[in-house]
């Protein structure tokens, strides 16, 4: 076995040594937070996905070490690798961020903005990444462009209009099934995700290209306006399948299973199995299985504590812990995804009261109260 | 006169067929360098000619040649991009339409030289006829021996194959090129790794324009460093230019690059002046990707030095006051032209011929499309322009491919240039409908009209 070549690579100011061949976006991943850039048509499991949406671009001010120059345009860290020495700027760049709000600009052109009905709200990517980089307006004055729905097979609904293009699902019909009816049709603003023509999909894997879609354009048909994301419990839990990994998670209300998804990671992707490999899921767990004397419960799933669908449960279970240095120490200087620090916002939320230890309701008296004995 | 190289038997009657081309000293250069050069000996003369391709980019194509990969056992390709479709070029199709030979004659030595058995000729779709020109030419170089098992008793393989596109001016890219040559979508591919490292079927590949291809042949015949002695500086040899618009003269010309734009569009030898005894208004100068310039900036550079027909001077001042050479798409535009609405058209092809892939090009162009539009048709409103500017900035640079760069440097340059136009038809909604800006301070200063 040789040695494998490690490079030296930094990303805002953060230096991390990855493997020669790791694209920028995933040694800017392996360092987490902030420093990793949005992607919403990249997809690790998928090959030859990504640098299309444009969303991942980066400032390299710094070649290599051998070849110390920037490169002259932004470049798509989905499908740049890294060199030794390389210099990377993500959000520490102005090009950088005004770039990526003209491709969030463009990207929400022709979406509808139906989060209020549509199914992937609270889980969407285009949500996060609008809400994270957007405007909270548009310039655009003109007609959007529109789709029908189609039905693709009885489980999944394709809902066009909604669709930014990221050509995952096409990658997805094309590398877990055999048989391919999925494809681009037209070119321009006009193009569209079909099957030629009209076809249903029909393959035991199939159901996968719901997860892998970052809107709501492609929609479980048997979750489809049951409930929000938000209200749901996610559980960990498998089941012996005979044709895939059986790792799913549940999404519960009560007892009721409303809806059966992959194992999504931090980054919205597919978590691999145990043996490494990805775990796509079969349509029979998906779509068949919403009982829960189907499946054992393996526990809650951990979901990120920004996350919308976070709220309301699970308190305690991630990232409680309140950090002791503050947001621009651990950053470098680097300014905290934060809208506003609630801690310094009121007094009620000063962190070394406990509200618990109050006999009875709280009030302002009581509460200044405690702020004098502590 | 200017020197012809390319041109130069166009006029004989029936060159068309071998025979006649053949009796005028054809194929004389595959002779000289299959039997007497070697590979190397190519590429060098080709190097030293500084050969600039002729397709948009102005890239050398000795380099392009040498960083082709030659690993062992993998077969390499030569592709000649004949999918011609920039609005105002057509000078490849001139070429292949009377010298098909010519073309035949540049891909065997071409080929030779990258070791290419088998060559493509990627011809775009519209040209069904010159195709069928194209396959009779190739047809009677394989009888003749030209083309085929052991060409001259060399040892080399090659055969040609025409493949025709089906409508598409992405298909131009060469990496969309080469995905529609393999038979797919054609979406320009991530670059890297660059088609000479895997190209067509993951193999070297080489892409060239057809007229760089046909230069190759006055290269070999004469020597690179003779070659590099016409035209000057980084502009060497002759460039084939087609001039169209408001001329007296449209078509194809031959130029050497040392003449000035001005005697380029009023001497009778080529444009012959602007047509109807107008003035001149603005020009595109290399096809309609390039940024257009009005009278004043194309005849004399912000400097006040003479603007040349060639690369380096055409893009003197970068694209605050130049343009570029471009495929060489020259069109003139007279003083009744409307620069919105030309800007108009161009915002349209673009939007239409985006292939969808990234999004700021395919929402961007059928925004910028919607806007002009909106402007034109007399419903514009003065925060349309920046918002215009914004649109292209964001565009510009943050493609996969060129084409998005192409839709937002003619919009940027019209707004550059022409900014009091799009001003005058927002505040002259009415007036905008029915007449035009005219002039003003960007007209033409030498050539007044008695």
């Amino acid at each position: 076995m040789s040695e494998q070549i490690l490079f030296k690579v930094t990303v805002d100011n953060i230096t991390i040594e990855v493997p020669a061949g790791t694209t920028i976006l995933q040694a800017a991943r392996q360092i987490g937070g902030t420093v990793a850039p949005p992607a919403m048509c990249y997809y690790s499991k998928l090959k030859g996905s990504g640098g299309k949406c444009r969303t991942c671009l980066v400032e390299v001010s710094k070649g290599s070490e051998k070849d110390p120059r920037p490169m002259p345009k932004l470049v798509a860290s989905c499908r740049t690798t890294v060199m030794d020495g390389m210099e990377v700027k993500n959000i520490t760049s102005e090009k950088v961020i005004d770039a990526r709000a003209g491709v969030v600009e463009f990207l929400l052109l022709n979406h509808p903005l139906d989060c209020p009905i549509c199914d992937q709200a609270g889980e969407c990517h285009l949500q996060d990444l609008s809400f994270e980089h957007g405007a909270s307006n548009t310039r655009y004055e003109f007609q959007r462009r529109t789709f029908k729905k189609h039905d693709l097979g009885k489980h999944i609904q394709l809902h066009m209009t909604r669709c930014i293009l990221c050509y995952r699902c096409v990658f997805t019909a094309d590398e877990l099934t055999n048989k391919r009816v999925h494809g681009i049709l037209d070119r321009g603003d006009h193009a569209e995700i079909a099957t030629h023509i009209e076809k249903s999909l029909d393959n035991e894997f199939i159901g996968n290209v719901i997860d892998v879609c970052p809107v709501g354009a492609l929609t479980d048909k048997t979750f489809r306006f049951k409930n929000r994301v938000w209200f749901l419990k996610p559980m960990d839990a498998y089941r012996d399948c005979p044709t895939c990994s059986g790792r799913v998670t549940l999404w519960n209300r009560g007892d009721e299973v409303f809806r059966v998804t992959a194992r999504k990671d931090e980054w919205g992707e597919i978590e691999d199995t145990p043996q490494g490999k990805p775990g796509w899921i079969c349509n029979t767990c998906r779509f068949d299985k919403k009982q829960s004397s189907d499946w054992v419960i393996e526990g809650p799933r951990a979901i990120s504590r920004q996350s919308v669908i976070s709220q309301g449960h699970y308190a305690g279970n991630v990232g409680t812990h309140i950090p002791n240095e503050t947001f621009a120490a651990i950053n470098e200087g680097r300014a905290p995804h934060l809208l506003m620090d609630i801690h310094n916002e009121s007094e009620v939320n000063q962190i070394n009261i406990h509200l618990s230890e109050n006999e009875g309701p709280s009030n302002g008296t009581t509460f200044n109260q405690n702020i004098n004995n502590a | 006169m200017g020197v012809k190289l390319l041109l130069e038997k166009a006029s004989v009657p029936g060159i068309r067929s071998y025979d006649v081309y053949r009796r005028e000293g054809g194929y004389a250069a595959v002779e000289k360098a299959l039997k007497e050069m070697s590979i190397e000996a190519i590429v060098e003369e080709v190097k030293k000619s500084g050969l600039r391709g002729r397709g948009g980019a102005g890239f050398p194509a000795g380099m392009k040649w040498s960083f082709i990969a030659k690993p062992e056992g993998v077969p390499r390709h030569l592709v000649c991009n004949a999918d011609e479709s920039e609005p105002g070029t057509f000078k490849d199709r001139y070429l292949m339409e009377f010298l098909p030979h010519l073309l035949i004659e540049g891909l065997i030595i071409s080929s030779f030289a990258l070791g290419s058995n088998d060559t493509y000729i990627y011809i775009r779709g519209e040209y069904a006829w010159v195709a069928t020109i194209l396959e009779e030419a190739i047809l009677e170089a394989t009888k003749n021996g030209w083309l085929g098992k052991n060409i001259l008793g060399t040892g080399f393989d090659c055969m040609i194959h025409v493949h025709r596109g089906a409508g598409a001016y992405i298909c131009g890219e060469e990496t969309a090129l080469i995905e529609s040559l393999e038979g797919k979508r054609g979406n320009p591919r991530i670059k890297p790794p660059f088609p000479a490292i895997q190209g067509l079927w993951m193999r070297p590949t080489v892409v060239n324009n057809v007229e760089t291809l046909a230069a190759i042949v006055p290269i070999i015949k004469m020597g690179g460093e003779e070659y590099a002695k016409i035209g000057v500086g980084r502009s060497t040899g002759t460039k084939l230019i087609s001039a169209c618009g408001n001329i007296n003269k449209p078509g194809v010309y031959e130029i050497d690059m040392t003449i000035s734009v001005e005697d380029f569009i009023y001497s009778d030898e080529y444009c012959g002046g602007i047509a109807n005894g107008k003035k001149l208004k603005a020009c595109i100068p290399g096809g309609s990707s390039v940024p257009i310039l009005p009278a004043n900036l194309l005849l004399k550079t912000a400097k006040g030095e003479t603007r040349y027909m060639n690369y380096e001077s055409l893009s003197d001042g970068g694209f605050a006051t130049g343009s570029m050479m471009g495929s060489g798409g020259f069109i003139v535009l007279d003083e009744d032209q409307c620069i919105v609405k030309n800007t108009l058209t161009l915002a349209r092809f673009y939007r239409h011929e985006s292939c969808g892939q990234c999004s700021p090009c395919r929402e961007g162009t059928g925004w910028m499309e919607k806007i002009l539009q909106k402007i034109e048709s007399g419903k514009g409103e003065m925060s349309d322009i920046d918002l215009l500017w914004d649109i292209q900035r964001k565009i510009e640079g943050n493609t996969i491919c060129p084409l998005g760069d192409a839709a937002a440097w003619p919009v940027a340059a019209a707004i550059r240039h022409f900014r009091d136009e799009f001003e005058w038809h927002i505040n002259h909604k009415e007036l905008a409908q029915t007449s035009n800006f005219g002039l003003q301070h960007y007209a033409d200063p030498i050539h007044v009209p008695a």
